[in-house]
């Protein structure tokens, strides 16, 4: 236990002494809200969909999430490079411990960004109701768990700096706009849908989006709640095998 | 007196490169080993299999009767390490370095604080407890190494290269305590050294490695006497030759080599 916070502790505090990641971050998710929010905003609301920033704004709140959570996995790699894996590697804790350590870790760095991205939203003219703020919060920790362990997990595999934002943004960027991030699922062509419905990421906004935005819930709080924490955990448990399995 | 390392016919293998070649040692609980060798002789990939960060070709390890391939976490709980090449973060103070080690080797708390003091007053960096291992300069950083692998008192401690860098004054600092943690604590030591007085002077027993094999072992005497030189550095000389060895073909370079290539 002990063990899990010092490796948690270790994150944030690398994380927060690095002013230009946490700023260098929130562009993109700002940009996102903005630009589409109010590029599209009159036609999803001719097309009788509503307020497009209402809809918008907790896909791009989980986008800030999934981002930051994803590309944690680089701390690994950095870790390789400057030979501070090596340190952790040796210590008598299980693997198990290493990878719940660091997730931890990450998923807090990537929530907080979350949090971040939420209060710009709600800055700029994003009203959510409040009355189901801790399920929205639920579902930010769960988004944010998944894909650092997702992240955290291939890093592991991976020893080459520049080859990992590749392979990330590869992968996060179908994650991203197939999920139901910035537009709804329903009504969607077949193919594209069910794209959508193996996206686990769309079951994340689903989850987060329907506490915020009231009537918005397309698949049910549970149901979400469940595909995200049993992929989490099959995630956590590869991560921990890969974990053994690293050569240094 | 029993044998805290064993190890039967370690081999590893890169491909078509042999790192490490058949070698079988043994070391006795409470002594001070020596494990020399030229550059690229295959002692870091010896130890790196020793210590679960590689997976041998083939042969058999016991650390404290515990089989580092099949049964990790038990081996992993019987030895420290300090590291030839960095290992800290330098994105975290000295203090905070230690303190992360000393959590994950469950150094008890009562424990962790007065040995933390203790330790970095030792190396002298005490007074830059606070500041970034960033803004440390070499021998620096490897002192805090240093402090760092003797934090949790392990039964083997594996040294690799461990003063490197350092100056005499601090060396003899360093093996003195580490002499008097054998001494008191039973603590067996096992290090590597391009100083080969060191060997001289504090092991008990010398094994040298040269192109992946052992080539010779016993007392340091046994060893002068073996080859009639006066010094254990000219009995090294002479025992492995005046060639001085290309770092390029080192097992780490070839490791590379072997990832960039596809394990043929």
């Amino acid at each position: 236990m002990s063990a899990i916070y010092i490796l948690w502790l270790r994150q944030l505090k690398r994380y927060f002494r690095s002013k230009a990641r946490m700023i260098g971050s929130i562009g993109q998710p700002i940009l996102f809200l903005v630009a589409l929010g109010f590029g599209f905003g009159p036609i999803f609301e001719k097309a009788g969909g509503g307020n497009y920033l209402q809809f918008l704004a907790p896909g791009v709140i989980a986008m800030g999430i999934l981002f930051t959570a994803m590309f944690m996995g680089i701390e690994i790699i950095w870790d390789k490079q400057f030979g501070f894996l090596k340190e952790t590697l040796v210590a008598p804790i299980s693997r198990m411990t290493i990878m719940l350590g660091r997730t931890l870790g990450g998923a807090t760095v990537a929530l907080a960004q979350g949090v971040l991205v939420f209060l710009i939203a709600w800055a700029i003219g994003f009203r959510p109701s409040f009355h189901l703020i801790g399920v929205a919060f639920i579902f930010m920790i769960l988004i944010a768990m998944l894909f650092t362990a997702i992240g955290t997990a291939i890093a592991s595999v991976v020893d080459d700096m520049q080859g990992f934002p590749l392979i990330m943004n590869f992968l996060v960027m179908p994650l991203f706009f197939l999920s139901g991030s910035l537009f709804p699922l329903a009504g969607l062509p077949g193919p594209i849908e069910t794209i959508a419905r193996l996206d686990p990421l769309s079951y994340g906004i689903d989850g987060l989006r329907g506490a915020l935005v009231p009537g918005a819930l397309q698949f049910g709080f549970w149901f979400d709640f469940g595909v995200l924490g049993v992929i989490t955990i099959i995630v956590l448990g590869i991560g921990a095998y890969l974990f053994s399995k690293i050569e240094i | 007196m029993s044998n805290i390392i064993e190890v039967k016919n370690l081999t590893k293998k890169y491909g078509d490169f042999t790192a490490v070649d058949d070698i079988s040692f043994a070391v006795e609980k409470g002594e001070i080993f020596a494990f020399l060798g030229p550059n690229g002789a295959g002692k870091t990939t010896t130890i790196k299999m020793l210590t679960t960060l590689l997976k041998p070709t083939s042969g058999e390890i016991l650390l404290d009767g515990k089989n580092p391939v099949h049964d990790e976490s038990a081996a992993r709980k019987s030895f420290g390490i300090v590291f030839q090449d960095p290992s800290l973060d330098d994105e975290l103070t000295a203090l905070e370095n230690m303190e992360f080690h000393a959590v994950l080797y469950k150094v008890p708390k009562d424990v962790r604080k007065p040995r933390i003091e203790e330790l970095m007053n030792f190396v002298e960096l005490w007074d830059r407890r606070n500041d970034l291992v960033k803004e440390f300069s070499g021998g620096m950083k490897r002192r805090l190494e240093i402090a760092r692998g003797l934090l949790h008192h392990p039964k083997i401690l594996f040294l690799d290269e461990p003063t490197t860098g350092l100056d005499p004054q601090t060396r003899n600092h360093v093996w003195s305590y580490v002499k008097n943690l054998n001494e008191k604590e039973k603590i067996t030591v096992f290090f590597t050294t391009h100083y080969i007085e060191e060997a001289d002077r504090y092991a008990s027993r010398v094994s040298i490695m040269d192109h992946g094999k052992i080539v010779a072992g016993g007392t340091p005497d046994e060893l002068k006497k073996q080859t009639g030189k006066d010094l254990l550095e000219d009995a090294f000389i002479e025992l492995t030759g005046y060639d001085i060895r290309k770092e390029s073909a080192g097992a780490d370079n070839m490791r590379t080599h072997a990832k960039v290539w596809g394990r043929r």
